[in-house]
C-alpha cells in the first residue's frame, strides 16, 4: 500500500487541544470537528487542507488529553497520513484504533519541508520525498498491531474475535 | 527476574508468570472508566461490536463532569448518553450531578480502585491513580468501547524510570511542586511510553492527596502511568473505602530500569510553570512580575480537601486583589461538604472568590471560567496549552494551591510568605 500527498508541517509538542479545542467537544461528529482541524495552531488549516495532504510534525505528536476526537479531526479532515518524530502514546494507539495511519520517523520530521510530495511505502516501511528525491525509513509496525490495521481497526477486530467465541 | 511493580501487575492480570517490557500484552481489567466527551463516541463504537452486553455492570464507572451542570443544549445531549447507557446495561457506577465528582478525584473516594488494580479509562489523567500502588492509564474512546465489551485492554508493557525524591520537604512545596519541577528536568515528553515510579522518604511522607496530585501529572510527561508503592498511609485510606479485593505489589531489589533521576527536595521551591507547556516550571522567586485576571482552585491535580485546606490558610482573613476572579472548584461533593464542615468554603467567600459545584469546567476552557483575548490565569490544573483555558491569546500559568491562593490576593504571581 502507498500513500502520496502534500505535506502541511508542524514544530513539536503538537498537542490535542490544538489539533480539536475543547470548545468543540460538545459534538464527536466527524465533521463537525473537521472545521476545527488544528485550529489553534494554524486558523487557516481547516480551509487550506486538501483531500490526501499528509501532516508532517516533529516529536511528542498529539499530547495532552486522550480525546481521540483528535485523530478522529485529522481523518476526517481528509488527511491521508501523519508522519511525526515521536507521537505522544494516547495518540498513537488511537490512531490505530479508529484507522488514521501514523509513521514515527525523526529523520524524515526533520528532513521534510511544507509544500513537498510525499510517499510512504507502507508495506516496505520507507518514506520517499519526491520534492528532494530522499529516503526515509519508518519505524516497523507490531505484529498485533498489523492485525488491527488489517481488521479496519479495533471495533472490527474485538468484533471478530467475540463472534468467533 | 526482579520486576518492578508496574511489570508485577501486568503479569498479574494478564495471567503470566512474568512480562517484560515492550511486549504486548492483552489485560483483564478491573475499572473501565468514561467521561461526558469520551464516553458517547465509545458508546457509539460499543454498539457496532454487537456484544450481548457489557463485561461486568459493576466494573464500569461513567462520570459526567466536563461540560456538566449542562452547559448548553450540545453537552446535554452528550450526558444524556451517558445516562441512558447506564440505565440500558444497569451499571452501578454512573455518578449523576449532585452525587458526583471529577471522575479522577471520585473514584478513589468512592472506593472503586485499590492498590493491585489495573484500571484505564478514556482520559488522559486516569494515571491518577498509581498513586494507590495500582497500574492506571488513559485510553481512547474505541479501547473504552472495547473493554465494556469484552473486559480486556491490549498494553504494550512499559519500561519504568524510577524517580528517588530525598529530604525534607519545605514550607509550602507539595506534591505539585515535585512534580512540576520533575516535568522541568526531564521535559514533556521525558518519560514517553514509559512508568514513573516516584519513591523515597520524600514521597513517603507525602499525603495520599499530594501522591495523586502527582501521579495525575505523569501524562504531562508523557508517561504512560505514574505510581507509587503502597504503605501505611495507602492503606489507611483504602481500608473500609476499597469495594473490591486489592494486593499490595512492590519492586523487587534490582529490577531494570530505563532511568534513575534523584531529587533533593529540600532544594526545591515552590514552583510555577509559564505557558504554554508543563515543562516550562521555575521557582515562584523567579517568575518575575506577572499580573493575573484570574486564579482557579481545584481539578482533578488539586481539588481534594488538603489542597482545599492549604488554599484557605493563605486566603484567612484576606481580601482577593480588586482586579482577580478567584474560582475554587472542589474536586467531589464529598470533598466540597468536607470543606464546607471545616469552614473553608466560608473562608473562601469572605475572602472574595467564587466556590463552583464539582465540575472540570475552567480546566478544559469548557465553561466557568472561560479566559478573554489577552487574559492571564494562575490554576492549580495541569496544562497549559495554548487555549486550554479560553481564548487561544490567553494565558495559564500552573501552580500548587498555595502559590495560587496568594497569588490571587496579590494580583500577580507570588509566593505565600507574602501574603502570610
Ligand atoms: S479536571 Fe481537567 S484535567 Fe482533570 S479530568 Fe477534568 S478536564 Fe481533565
Amino acid at each position: 500500500m502507498e500513500i502520496k500527498g502534500r505535506v502541511w508541517k508542524f514544530g513539536s509538542d503538537v498537542d490535542t487541544d490544538a489539533i480539536i479545542p475543547a470548545r468543540y467537544l460538545t459534538t464527536s461528529d466527524p465533521y463537525e470537528l473537521a472545521k476545527h482541524c488544528m485550529e489553534d495552531a494554524d486558523p487557516a488549516f481547516p480551509m487550506k487542507v486538501k483531500p490526501g495532504d499528509i501532516l508532517v510534525a516533529g516529536k511528542n505528536f498529539g499530547c495532552g488529553s486522550s480525546r481521540e476526537h483528535a485523530p478522529i479531526a485529522i481523518k476526517a479532515a481528509g488527511v491521508s497520513c501523519v508522519i511525526a518524530g515521536t507521537f505522544a502514546r494516547i495518540f498513537y494507539r488511537n490512531s490505530f484504533n479508529i484507522g488514521l495511519p501514523i509513521f514515527e520517523s525523526p529523520q524524515a520530521a526533520e528532513g521534510i519541508s511544507e509544500g513537498n510530495e510525499v510517499v510512504v511505502d507502507v508495506d516496505n516501511g520507507t518514506i520517499t520525498d519526491l520534492t528532494t528525491g530522499k529516503i526515509y525509513e519508518v519505524s516497523p509496525v507490531p505484529a498485533f498491531m498489523r492485525q488491527i490495521i488489517a481488521a479496519g481497526g479495533l471495533i472490527n477486530y474485538v468484533s471478530e474475535r467475540m463472534n468467533k467465541k | 527476574m526482579p520486576m518492578t511493580i508496574t511489570e508485577k501487575i501486568l503479569a498479574a492480570h494478564s495471567g503470566r508468570e512474568r512480562v517484560t517490557p515492550g511486549e504486548l500484552i492483552n489485560a483483564r481489567v478491573d475499572l473501565a472508566l468514561g467521561n461526558d466527551i469520551t464516553a458517547p463516541v465509545a458508546i457509539r463504537e460499543f454498539e457496532k461490536i454487537g456484544a450481548p452486553g457489557v463485561f461486568d455492570r459493576e466494573r464500569i464507572a461513567l462520570v459526567p463532569d466536563h461540560f456538566v451542570p449542562n452547559k448548553d443544549i450540545k453537552s446535554a445531549e452528550q450526558a444524556r448518553v451517558l445516562k441512558t447507557f447506564s440505565a440500558k446495561h444497569g451499571l452501578t457506577n454512573y455518578f449523576e450531578v449532585g452525587r458526583m465528582g471529577i471522575e479522577h478525584c471520585l473514584l478513589p473516594e468512592q472506593g472503586l480502585v485499590g492498590p493491585g488494580h489495573l484500571v484505564i479509562g478514556a482520559d488522559s489523567h486516569t494515571c491518577t491513580y498509581g498513586a494507590l500502588g495500582a497500574f492506571s492509564t488513559g485510553v481512547g474512546s474505541t479501547d473504552l468501547a472495547a473493554a465494556m465489551a469484552t473486559g480486556e485492554v491490549w498494553l504494550k508493557v512499559p519500561e519504568s524510570i524510577r524517580f528517588v525524591f530525598d529530604g525534607e520537604l519545605k514550607p509550602w512545596v507539595g506534591g505539585k511542586d515535585l512534580i512540576l519541577h520533575t516535568i522541568g528536568d526531564i521535559g514533556v515528553d521525558g518519560a514517553l511510553y514509559q512508568a514513573m515510579e516516584f519513591t523515597g522518604p520524600a514521597i513517603e511522607s507525602l499525603s495520599m492527596d499530594g501522591r495523586f496530585t502527582m501521579c495525575n501529572m505523569a501524562v504531562e510527561a508523557g508517561a504512560k502511568s505514574g505510581i507509587i508503592a503502597p504503605d501505611e498511609i495507602t492503606r489507611a485510606y483504602v481500608e473500609g473505602r476499597c469495594r473490591r479485593p486489592y494486593q499490595f505489589y512492590y519492586s523487587d531489589p534490582g529490577a531494570k530500569y530505563a532511568k534513575v533521576y534523584h531529587y533533593d527536595v529540600s532544594l526545591i521551591e515552590p514552583q510555577v510553570c509559564f505557558p504554554h507547556l508543563p515543562e516550562n516550571s521555575r521557582p515562584v522567586s523567579e517568575a518575575g512580575n506577572v499580573e493575573i485576571d484570574q486564579s482557579v482552585i481545584g481539578s482533578c491535580t488539586n481539588g481534594r480537601i488538603d489542597d482545599l485546606r492549604e488554599a484557605a490558610k493563605v486566603l484567612k482573613g484576606r481580601k482577593v486583589h480588586h482586579k482577580v476572579r478567584l474560582i475554587i472548584f472542589p474536586g467531589t461533593q464529598g470533598i466540597y461538604l468536607q470543606a464546607l464542615r471545616e469552614g473553608l468554603i466560608e473562608t473562601f467567600i469572605v475572602a472574595g472568590g467564587a466556590v463552583s459545584t464539582p465540575t472540570c469546567g475552567p480546566c478544559l476552557g469548557g465553561h466557568m471560567g472561560i479566559l478573554a483575548e489577552g487574559e492571564r490565569a494562575i490554576a492549580t490544573t495541569n496544562r497549559n496549552f495554548v487555549g486550554r483555558m479560553g481564548h487561544p491569546e490567553s494565558e495559564v500559568y500552573l501552580s500548587g494551591p498555595a502559590v495560587a491562593a496568594a497569588s490571587a490576593v496579590m494580583g500577580r504571581i507570588a509566593g505565600p510568605w507574602e501574603v502570610v
